[in-house]
């Protein structure tokens, strides 16, 4: 039998904010551990929380760029679970009455547009950082905790069941990625947990509109894990299906190294947490001018950005797509692309021989690389010199013209000394010439090589072209 | 404690003799009494002579600066240990104030030591204390009440001139009744929270216990108004002394609510109740029958919720941070030894009861039933002061009961019987002394006011008060 794979997504971003969600303590990361903690983050007796505006900012904000519709009321709840990390015993978050809910994303695989449906987004807090001294907690004969990490506000994003393939859901996760970045609400870095991702996985046979047992996948640190996770997951599914077994609802955790899941606890032995609404804080309420207000701030999403430089800019997906997803070099592009205007070169640059030395040693000045196109376009070098320009200005302060003048890279206009050049390369090779008379004609290009060698490359290859052709013309 | 300003400030008596007057008569009265857990001796000496600097170089914080408080020990002070009365805190130090403690400080107030109560608050009776039971002054066979025992008895016996308490169900009016001495539970909101170990975050509230209606509103005036810490707190207004207006009960409008006179309420409790309430109509007050027959839920309401909080509230008391740790193989066993030996059996009690209450299968049953009763009750209440001023009762059943008189908890619970209305509406109200039993046993009575009204139970009081013999408090 043929199954359809069902993917949900459990994502947690953390919010970029200067201080933690509840309390005043810096968010900084990699400080000391324990050194970012006060009465409140720490769950100390007799503290109280207090909401910080910002994160509620950076919320709604995520809320409106996944097109969701904010509540001008919600509410916070207590989540009741015992663990080192947790200092209240308690995570703050929101249950009943979510921040936001019923949005979509959309984004395109392959061609094809898709829309996963959002369901709900809402605010919490951060646990502390656990370090074991053995593997795990329970292998452990001490574990250390670090509660720098403890406040730090979250948002839980929970997608619909929408998505159909492993490859699809890391896809989905990129461009979430890539959302919560053109917003600026995240540093969102998988390494450091400022994204997080559990999958829920089932199959149904094809056409089926029942949904099957789900499984919970945990421990995805990785794009690249998420899709193999959820890969494995459906094949060890199907399996069972196929051999007439049943699958047990429960959590897995995606182990990298073996390249499986194993089960974690069944759905029997989870937590009962025991949620009610939060006495501390009064609910939230919104002004809806505010709302409006951060609506109208909201900076070009990822997807707008690739429809602008397809239509404005003339650019193929694929090259629209490469400055979508490297938001650094489509900052540059737009700086000095010209709407409407002829931005070959332009691309043609950034994703040719630039991007690798960009991504090795940093962007360079925009200006610099206006005058390296400048100088192309008004023939003072090669196409092929402006390489060698290019790897100089990444090494001099110094201006594309300079370099140029520096090195006596100008182009050789010369037409008697080119001439000369030309000759010289067919005397050296007569054998070459001959065959060349016979018929041979893709030899052409190797003396237009040969020729270029010979001066060092800094002659227009079609000046060059049109010399030989009439030298061999001659010849012939 | 207006004398004791003018000797002050007339230099007739510096902070530091003061101070020592309570140590003494602490000394004296405290083998039998044990209504402190701590006695700050060498701390409190320190801040008098301070005091005394700032007043010899005429710098007195306020009018009060340098006259001694006692503060119920569940309220944070900074580097003096904070047990609630219990073995998990033994030994536990906070780090910080609590709002209400920064602000006494601020006035000048001297902070002698940290007085008893029920564990964690939970109780009626201060026997519940890992620290013993708090005696009666007029009684010592005698409860002083609770939870603020301590708080209450500290005050009668002359140990101090005034003291903080806390009251959740009850636990400042029913104690100051039990002592003879005066109490308010403030406004839900109108004084800060922050720093209170909480027992249910949505009905605590820290409040004042004195000799007189004048010095509790004083010391009430000092602690209440807005804290930027507790999200609870921010539309309280700050609260000034009134001009004491005898004429305050001229066509006032006295709800008599007929539920709170009826079966259980001893003789003489209710004939001295009567007799304040024929006094006030001499005296130009318009007596109003009024029902609050929701009444009759309020304790099973109030325990459902209380004990639903105080297990989430509770659950911080892991052993991880601070505390009493049993050490153990794993994590989890560590967590309940650590629980097991710290918490004494009615902390256990409500814990279960709370959970029980929390847990996913029984919330509808129970914790939300509870929710939408206190909404019944709360509108009740308003409903009741749209018609009236203030509203009159007992503020106990009977007067102090004997040591280890109620063995069943659930009879304890029913001493909270006419007080926990007030927590459940967030209404304000006060208990000061009525007149005595046969025995000599103080009686209470309770004057409600709505939301924000202090100043007018206050002056209602005071006009009371002028008719009723003194039986307790601070002498010099």
């Amino acid at each position: 039998m043929n199954y359809d794979i069902v993917i949900g997504l459990e994502i947690h971003v953390a919010l970029l904010t200067e201080s933690k969600f509840l309390c005043s303590c810096s968010t900084a990361f990699g400080a000391a551990p324990n050194t970012q903690c006060c009465p409140v983050c720490l769950g100390l007796p007799g503290s109280l929380p207090m909401v910080n505006e910002k994160a509620v900012e950076y919320a709604v904000k995520a809320g409106l760029a996944l097109n969701c519709q904010v509540h001008h009321f919600s509410r916070f709840d207590r989540k009741n679970y015992f663990y080192p990390d947790l200092p209240k015993a308690y995570q703050i978050t929101q249950d009943t009455y979510p921040l936001c809910t019923d949005g979509y994303l959309e984004y395109y695989i392959d061609d094809q547009l898709h829309r996963t449906a959002i369901t709900r987004l809402h605010l919490e807090e951060e646990a502390g950082k656990l370090i074991h001294s053995g593997g795990s907690i329970v292998d452990s004969e001490y574990s250390l905790v670090d509660y720098n990490r403890a406040g730090i506000p979250l948002i839980e994003i929970v997608t619909a069941p929408d998505i159909t393939s492993p490859r699809q859901a890391r896809l989905f996760l990129e461009q979430l990625r890539l959302l919560m970045l053109y917003i600026g609400v995240s540093d969102v870095k998988m390494e450091e947990g400022s994204l997080r991702c559990d999958a829920n996985i089932s199959l149904k046979p094809q056409g089926s509109a029942v949904l099957g047992t789900k499984v919970e996948v945990k421990n995805l640190n990785s794009f690249r894990a998420l899709e193999r996770a959820l890969e494995y997951e459906a094949e060890r599914q199907r399996i069972v299906l196929e051999q007439g077994g049943k699958i047990r609802q429960e959590s897995r955790t995606w182990d990298e190294r073996s390249g499986r899941t194993a089960s974690m606890r069944s759905k029997a032995d989870a937590p009962d947490y025991r949620y009610f609404p939060e006495p501390d804080l009064p609910p939230l309420r919104l002004d809806p001018a505010w709302v409006e207000r951060i609506k109208a701030s909201l900076p070009e999403r990822p997807l707008e950005r690739l429809r602008r430089l397809e239509k404005e800019f003339g650019l193929s997906r694929y090259e629209a797509t490469f400055l979508v997803n490297y938001p650094d070099f489509g900052q540059l592009f737009l700086e000095l692309a010209v709407a409407g205007g002829d931005n070959r070169a332009l691309i043609n640059l950034l994703m040719g021989e630039y991007a690798g030395l960009a991504r090795e040693f940093g962007h360079l000045e925009p200006e610099r690389l206006t005058e390296l196109l400048a100088i192309v376009d008004e023939g003072l070098i090669t196409h092929s010199q402006s390489k060698a320009v290019l790897e100089e200005l990444f090494r001099s302060p110094l201006s594309p013209r300079q370099i140029v003048k520096e090195k006596g890279w100008e182009v050789l206009r010369d037409v008697e000394q080119l001439r000369e050049a030309i000759q010289g390369v067919l005397a050296g090779h007569p054998d070459l010439l001959d065959r060349y008379r016979a018929g041979e004609e893709r030899l052409f290009g190797f003396f237009v090589g040969q020729v270029m060698r010979a001066v060092q490359g800094k002659a227009d290859p079609k000046v060059v072209n049109q010399l030989l052709k009439e030298e061999l013309n001659r010849l012939v | 404690m207006r004398r004791l300003a003018q000797l002050l400030a007339a230099g007739e008596i510096t902070s530091t003799e003061l101070v020592r007057r309570c140590l003494e008569r602490i000394k004296e009265t405290e083998p039998e009494l044990n209504a402190f857990i701590t006695v700050d001796e060498e701390g409190a000496l320190v801040q008098a002579a301070q005091s005394d600097e700032r007043r010899a170089r005429s710098q007195a914080l306020s009018p009060w600066d340098g006259i001694p408080l006692a503060v119920k020990d569940n309220i944070s002070t900074k580097g003096l240990r904070t047990t609630c009365a219990s073995r998990f805190l033994r030994s536990y130090r906070p780090v910080y104030d609590a709002t209400v403690v920064e602000r006494v400080k601020r006035a000048g107030l001297i902070i002698i030591g940290k007085t008893n109560l029920d564990e964690f608050a939970m109780g009626s009776s201060t026997e519940y204390s890992a620290f013993g039971v708090t005696k009666n002054p007029h009684d010592p066979a005698r409860v002083a009440g609770g939870s603020s025992g301590g708080s209450a008895a500290a005050v009668a016996a002359g140990q101090v001139p005034w003291s903080l308490g806390t009251d959740t169900g009850g636990s400042i009016r029913q104690p100051a009744a039990f002592c003879g001495v005066v109490g308010l539970k403030p406004t839900y909101g109108r004084v800060s929270r922050y720093g209170v170990v909480a027992l249910a975050p949505s009905l605590d509230q820290v409040g004042p216990l004195a000799a007189t209606v004048e010095d509790a509103a004083i010391l009430f005036s000092l602690i209440a108004g807005a804290d930027p810490r507790d999200a609870t707190s921010t539309e309280a207004r700050p609260f000034a002394l009134p001009a004491w207006d005898p004429q305050v009960v001229q066509g006032l409008k006295v709800g008599v609510p007929e539920e709170f006179f009826s079966s259980g309420l001893h003789g003489e409790v209710e004939a001295a109740a009567r007799s304040v309430l024929r006094s006030l109509e001499e005296q130009g007050a318009v007596l109003q029958p009024i029902s609050l027959a929701s009444n009759e839920y309020a304790i099973d309401t109030y325990l459902t919720l209380v004990t639903a909080e105080a297990s989430s509230c509770l659950a911080r008391f892991d052993g991880v941070r601070y505390g009493e740790r049993v050490p153990a193989g794993d994590v989890n066993t560590m967590f309940a030894k650590s629980r097991g030996a710290g918490f004494g059996p009615e902390v256990k009690r409500r814990i279960m009861l709370g959970t029980y209450v929390l847990s996913a299968s029984h919330y509808e049953a129970y914790y939300e039933q509870a929710q939408r009763v206190r909404t019944l009750i709360r509108q009740e209440v308003a409903r009741a002061f749209a018609e009236v001023d203030v509203i009159i009762t007992p503020t106990t059943p009977t007067t102090a009961f004997r040591i280890g008189e109620k063995r069943n908890p659930l009879e304890m619970y029913l001493s909270d019987l006419y007080t926990a209305t007030a927590n459940l509406s967030g209404v304000c109200a006060l208990s000061l002394p009525c007149g005595s039993d046969a025995r000599g046993l103080p009686i209470g009575l309770q004057i409600m006011g709505n939301h924000f009204q202090e100043e007018l139970i206050f002056q209602v009081a005071h006009v009371v008060e002028a008719n009723v013999e003194r039986v307790a408090g601070f002498e010099l």
